[in-house]
């Protein structure tokens, strides 16, 4: 078991290095430093020179990796010229919205999705079955931006049920109820988006796994004992079937921070997706730079977690 | 008479063989009503916006016209016009265009690189194989879409034709993954191994032999593909990393939304193209999916 987790990090070692690599390639790439938002017509030139070779600009390109790695590892990411301010404080504040938004998402997408699967098993090849598959279809073929316009413009700005940006309203202090729940409901509309459109993956894995289920020997087994039919499903199947779920956990976070560029901006939310639109449009290198490289790791850590659970759950696939 | 005795049992060997791909294909859509709406419905859709789209003349559609700005939808503009008073309809019809001429190239490239890899590094195995697995396997855990957005921005002289590069390059990956396991198991078949005795190049066998064994995978594949490409494309124009802004695109029409006032005011300026996205998805992922039941004996409808 510990074998194969830290075979599985050794892995990731290497791969960490070399998108670190690419995206450093990548940034010297970028058109301007980071003292060109500096510079007004009031700006000795001299003195831009010479805070750039103060800060290395002109080193070989290998010293300024290491450099630059390493302020990385200590969680120095420099300074955005935009905002002004560290880069790590600001990635910080996003990742906090971001992290809730994921949060109520998550939870949403397994309300949703586990009834459904569990559902269009249990009643495999009736009319409600194939309207459960139906509609896994339809959220598989939706893009993610199309649902989430549809659904700020309908319930949004036509009906008036949610808000359509921002994370709370201004009326409210911080710490009453009152913030919290404006919190929340700001919140609700972009994850509901979010879980309809991962609700597949599950529904369609959890309602063949059930198929499956319905013919395996223990379930006969267990009927010829008398069990009610309700109860071999809510404990004999249901369980055998949700363990595997769990490990969609990983992949579930990889789509989630894809999908967290699109819902944000178009929700106005500002987490790290929306801050990544907004350091491309401000050429805020040392920020792209920084989230690249966080949501490369965060992809990274989402793939080992999903190859974790799946190796407990299920022992055969475990590398030895 | 003995013509006519060998078109007899040439016609008889023809209704005893098993039906090929096509045929198996084409009983498949005969089966399920939808798919056959699907299809026909993209081919009537997609052939109106290529002929429609050669027909429009595109500096006059960009001409900016103050006097219609966010005309609503009348006799004069179908579909209403949007901020610089420019026929929404017009543009609707070559943004279409333009996001499937791109789409199709993108699928084309991609497919083309998966097919040669997957074939070549699961013919061969061994080290050649073992190199593209390790690249293959970095370029399933980058963030791609976050380092496609990274380099439209970055690159000089950003045209369609770099876009269409940019995107292939990260794209590629999944058919090469999935072509490589077919190729994998096939190369160990007999008719494989029959084959190599005979003393057939490697040429031969990998493109001749052994691809045809895999297209219907590959047919399948190209759809979904080719259907994920428009929402990757259409995605990226809508948040403005896509096609040059004097370029309509789909994408680049839903993002009139941004502004909140045409959200509420002037729905036809985004939700038609949106409605457009939509639709395509649905009719290509639908054909997608019947033809890979058909690929697969044990789900077939026909």
């Amino acid at each position: 078991m510990w074998k194969t987790i830290v075979k599985r990090i050794l892995v990731m070692i290497p791969q960490l290095f070399v998108l670190s690599l690419l995206i450093f390639i990548m940034a010297k790439f970028m058109p301007g430093d980071p003292f060109t938002g500096l510079i007004t017509p009031e700006t000795d030139p001299a003195r831009v020179e010479e805070l750039r070779i103060k800060a290395g600009f002109y080193d070989p390109w290998y010293v300024q990796y290491v450099n630059w790695i390493g302020n990385a590892f200590q969680g120095d990411f420099g300074r955005s010229y935009t905002f002004n301010v560290p880069v790590a404080n600001l990635i910080g504040d996003r990742a906090m919205h971001t992290l809730w938004l994921s949060l109520l998402s998550v939870f949403l997408l397994y309300l949703i999705a586990i009834p459904l699967g569990v559902l269009a098993g249990r009643y495999h090849d009736s009319f409600l079955d194939k309207s459960i598959v139906f509609y896994s279809f339809i959220v598989y073929a939706i893009p993610t931006f199309i649902l989430g316009l549809i659904n700020l413009f309908f319930f949004g700005y036509e009906l008036g049920w949610f808000p359509t940006s921002g994370t709370v309203d201004i009326k409210y202090e911080s710490g009453t109820f009152g913030y919290l729940w404006s919190k929340f409901y700001h919140i609700l509309l972009p994850a509901i988006t979010y879980a309809l459109l991962a609700t597949t993956a599950i529904i369609q894995y959890l309602r063949t796994e059930i198929i499956d289920s319905k013919s395996m020997d223990y379930v006969r087994t267990a009927r010829s004992k008398g069990i009610p039919i309700n109860k071999v499903y809510s404990r004999h199947i249901f369980r055998n079937s949700l363990l595997p779920i769990a490990a969609f956990l990983g992949f579930t976070i990889t789509g989630l921070l894809a999908g967290s560029i699109f819902i944000e901006t178009i929700f106005g939310y500002p987490g790290m997706g929306k801050l990544f639109i907004e350091a491309i449009n401000g050429r805020d290198y040392s920020v792209i730079t920084a989230l690249v490289m966080l949501f490369g790791f965060l992809t990274l850590l989402g793939s080992l977690l999903s190859d974790i659970i799946m190796s407990i759950v299920d022992p055969r696939i475990r590398i030895d | 008479m003995k013509n006519t005795e060998a078109i007899e049992i040439s016609k008889e060997m023809k209704a005893s063989s098993p039906p090929t791909g096509f045929q198996v294909i084409a009983r498949e859509f005969m089966k399920d009503k939808l798919a056959m709406f699907s299809l026909i419905s993209l081919i009537i859709v997609i052939g109106t916006i290529y002929i429609w789209a050669w027909q429009i003349d595109q500096t006059q559609l960009m001409r900016i016209s103050l006097r219609d700005k966010l005309a609503e939808p009348g006799e004069k503009f179908w579909l209403g016009a949007d901020k610089g008073g420019r026929d929404i309809l017009g543009q609707l019809i070559v943004g279409a265009r333009n996001s499937l001429t791109i789409a199709i190239a993108v699928t084309l490239i991609t497919s083309f690189i998966g097919v040669v890899i997957g074939l070549v590094t699961g013919y061969f195995g061994g080290w050649i194989d073992n190199i593209f697995m390790r690249i293959i396997d970095f370029f399933i855990t980058i963030p791609t879409l976050m380092i496609i957005i990274v380099f439209v921005t970055m690159v000089p002289k950003y045209n369609i034709l770099m876009f269409i590069l940019i995107m292939s390059v990260f794209l590629w990956v999944s058919t090469a993954r999935l072509i490589r396991s077919k190729a994998l198991s096939e190369s160990r078949r007999d008719y494989i191994s029959a084959s190599k005795t005979l003393g057939t190049s490697n040429f031969v066998i990998i493109f001749k032999e052994m691809m045809p064994n895999l297209s219907s995978i590959l047919i399948v594949e190209m759809t979904l593909n080719f259907a994920g490409n428009v929402g990757l494309e259409t995605g990226l124009s809508f948040l403005g990393f896509g096609l040059p802004p004097s370029i309509p695109s789909l994408g680049s029409l839903v993002s009139y939304a941004f502004d909140p006032f045409i959200m509420e005011n002037a729905w036809w300026n985004w939700l038609p193209a949106a409605l457009l996205i939509l639709l395509l998805m649905l009719a290509i992922n639908y054909v997608g999916q019947a033809i890979r039941r058909s690929a697969d004996a044990r789900q077939r409808l026909g």
